[in-house]
């Protein structure tokens, strides 16, 4: 006699697996990465090398000892990796890169338990604790090609030229021909990136564009020229923040309309903390902010469902 | 009007060119008493009676219940306990069949006057809903309020599944007069035959039939799953909304199914019960598709040999199509009223599942537009009033969030789960 499997409806499924996703995310930040190697050298390479490795390797330890199911095939962690070293400088010890990866994957992922549970970016949090903890590493900015000169030049990044828009040309600003965190310079990478990810059904642009819409409005308002406005939006970490950590699944809500608040509010955010703030750039803290409020924009975003009552508030 | 959300499936209508092949009678036949939702029958008939095609061998007192009758001649052999796939028990009986199939007196056309009469022939005919859920269908068409449009629903947005598709084209009058008849005796103003339109030929077919009546409107449905649904296919038909805890009717409309229907027409030409049905036989265990006419009770193996499967190599038999069907756990069980399709397969994977990890995927193609993601949370944490919140009541299982999801989380299943946890009032 057959012994038949016997489970419930749907016997169908779709198979686009946790780990397709995250191989399609990797393959979205290839551009930027490539950006990076060009205008910083190999040691781009290197660094990238360096976190994704050990966010693999501390992901792989920390489930061990927590008794879990191996999650690394997930791919996760090394999305995880990419992202935290995008937002490094080049420049950077690789000890320090490695702390990041600590934080990233031991403290803000699996001490929360792991994919899907954490309630902040992994990456970003990473890059807030490097930065305020070796401050002077993580602002060690060198000019791009730097790696042809003899020795390296330091520079500012677009952004700590505060209201020296002239510095740099927006061209350069568009191809990343500037200085900053290794995957962050180049916006077209980026947003060749993001266009992809959303062309594959995987992110929604909702939350980049309120992100970059409302930074855009609000320096234009500020500044009174449009070029400004676009500076203030090429400049920094905007595109990466936005296509790549407005857009993690785990930490922003899951409505649409959820997204655009999100986006909304990191817009505000940033031009808040880069007007008006001591730090120079606040797209981090922006996104870690609006992860923290997270829960709440969700339970207020929720999507309507088709012909469900109202409840009766004033009942009793 | 705003859009629902839906899925796109690959549709795998093999069969939709296979003419339907009567399957030879069985030796053996086994009819449960309960094949529709409602009251169980008991049975009419004890071990030893002859009994004929078409003889009422079933009936229960309840009016939401339906008659069962014979679909062979011969002698009833036991009257036995049957745990049906749902798992509940009822009685079932068993017929040695004489293979001469000799038509039972009982069967005559039923003699109809009016609207109650109608739907006491209805009752008697044993019919029930031929999509799936066994709905009594002469309860569905005697709403307790007034209704002006009856839709057919003619979707079939299940993948594989082909039987209502062939019913159009195999029996296209009985289609459409059975349209005008209905909603003649009925007194229902407007009807609307929705098709979706990945079958172009029966829509053409019946756009022509009823071009001279503007009182039969012919609805191309986009084909997405699940079209066929009855709150998504009213809204698509008519943008009319069925609310929380309201019938169709309540916003002046029923569904009946294109196969249901058909079979109504013929019945009160005819007389004959509900004694058969169309299957869509596939999956990729099975040697030739085809669609069936088989008799109910027949059992599956008996289908499944008739178009050349790989018994042994069987692994899971789903009664109805992929999205919906159930499993089927044993391969004797017998055809019922409410099988449209067998599919058996021979592949299962089992993949893990992992944790959630938020990427909308399941509120994107709910076609109600409930959170199955944040519904799934609530329901780890038996959290009822957020369950209650979230509206999951509404969930009608088409489960198609858990279709999509990455982590193959069973969400359809949490839902059905959840609804359990809400106390009822």
């Amino acid at each position: 006699m057959n012994r038949l499997i016997v489970s419930p409806s749907p016997h169908d499924e779709n198979y686009t697996k946790t780990s397709t996703i995250m191989l399609n995310v990797i393959i979205a930040l290839l551009p930027a990465l490539a950006a990076g190697c060009y205008y910083f050298g190999l040691r781009t390479l290197l660094l990238t090398a360096v976190c994704v490795i050990s966010c693999v390797v501390f992901e792989f330890l920390c489930r061990k000892m927590m008794k879990r199911e191996n999650t690394i095939g997930d791919l996760s962690a090394v999305v995880t990796g990419v992202i935290l070293a995008m937002n490094l400088p080049v420049t950077l010890p690789l000890w320090m890169a490695v702390i990041g990866s600590f934080v990233a994957i031991v403290i803000v992922k699996q001490l929360f338990g792991g994919i899907g549970q954490n309630f902040a970016n992994p990456a970003i949090t990473a890059r807030i604790v490097l930065m305020v903890s070796f401050p002077s590493a993580m602002t060690n900015w060198v000019a791009p090609f730097w790696y042809k000169t003899a020795d390296a030049v330091s520079c500012a990044t677009p952004l700590g030229l505060s209201g020296t828009a002239d510095e740099y040309r927006l061209l350069d600003l568009f191809l990343g021909n500037c200085g900053g965190c290794l995957g962050e310079t180049c916006a077209l990478a980026l947003l060749l990136g993001g266009l992809y990810l959303a062309a594959r059904k995987i992110i929604s642009l909702a939350a980049p564009l309120s992100f970059i819409g409302v930074l855009f409005l609000l320096s234009l308002f500020y500044y009174d020229s449009f070029d400004y406005a676009l500076y203030e939006i090429l400049a920094g970490g905007v595109f990466l923040g936005a296509f790549f950590m407005a857009t993690d699944y785990a930490t922003t809500p899951i409505s649409r309309k959820g997204k655009i608040v999100f986006g909304i509010g990191c817009g505000i955010i940033t031009f808040v903390i880069r007007q008006f703030g001591s730090y120079p750039e606040g797209v981090s803290f922006s996104i870690l902010i609006m992860n923290v409020l997270t829960p709440y924009i969700e339970q207020l975003t929720r999507t309507k469902v088709l012909g469900a009552k109202e409840a009766e508030k004033n009942e009793g | 009007m705003k859009k629902l959300n839906g899925l796109k499936l690959n549709h795998r209508k093999n069969t939709e060119n296979s003419a339907t092949v009567d399957l030879p009678v069985p030796k053996h036949v086994k009819i449960p008493m309960s094949m529709h939702m409602g009251a169980p029958c008991q049975p009419l008939v004890k071990v030893g009676d002859t009994v004929c095609v078409g003889q009422k061998i079933g009936e229960a007192e309840a009016p939401f219940s339906v008659p069962v009758h014979s679909g062979v001649s011969g002698k009833v052999t036991a009257v036995t306990d049957y745990q049906t796939a749902v798992g509940s028990v009822c009685k079932a009986v068993e017929i040695d069949c004489d293979g001469e199939q000799t038509i039972s007196d009982e069967v005559k056309p039923p003699v109809i006057t009016d609207k109650e009469s109608f739907l006491k022939a209805v009752r008697e005919s044993g019919a029930c809903g031929h999509g799936g859920a066994g709905f009594p269908t002469h309860i569905k068409l005697n709403p307790k309020t007034p209704v002006d449009t009856i839709i057919i629903n003619a979707a079939e947005c299940e993948p594989y599944i082909t039987a209502d598709y062939r019913e159009m084209i195999e029996s296209p009058d009985d289609v459409i007069n059975g349209v005008k008849y209905i909603k003649d005796i009925l007194g229902i103003k407007k009807a609307k035959l929705a098709i979706e339109n990945n079958k172009p030929l029966a829509i053409k077919n019946f756009t022509e039939m009823a071009a001279n009546d503007d009182t039969i409107d012919i609805v191309t449905l986009p084909s997405s799953y699940p079209q066929g649904a009855e709150k998504v296919i009213i809204y698509n038909s008519t943008g009319r909304i069925v609310k929380e805890g309201e019938l169709p009717s309540d916003t002046g409309v029923i569904v009946i199914n294109v196969s249901t229907l058909a079979f109504l027409y013929r019945y009160v030409k005819t007389g004959m019960p509900l004694t058969e049905k169309r299957l869509t036989v596939d999956g990729n265990a099975v040697g030739e598709a085809k669609n069936v006419r088989a008799i109910i009770g027949t059992s599956f193996r008996e289908i499944l040999e008739f178009c050349k499967t790989d018994i042994d190599a069987v692994k899971k038999l789903i009664g109805g199509g992929p999205m919906m069907g159930m499993s089927i756990p044993d391969l004797d069980m017998p055809v019922v009223k409410t099988s449209n399709a067998v599919l058996a397969i021979k592949t299962y994977d089992e993949r893990k599942t992992s944790n959630c990890i938020r990427c909308g995927r399941c509120v994107n193609v709910c076609p109600l537009g409930l959170m199955p993601a944040e519904i799934d949370r609530a329901y780890k944490i038996k959290d009822i009033d957020s369950l209650k919140a979230l509206k999951v009541m509404l969930c009608m299982n088409c489960g198609s969030c858990t279709y999509v999801c990455p982590a193959n989380r069973k969400l359809a299943e949490t839902n059905q789960l959840a609804k359990a946890l809400i106390p009822r009032k």
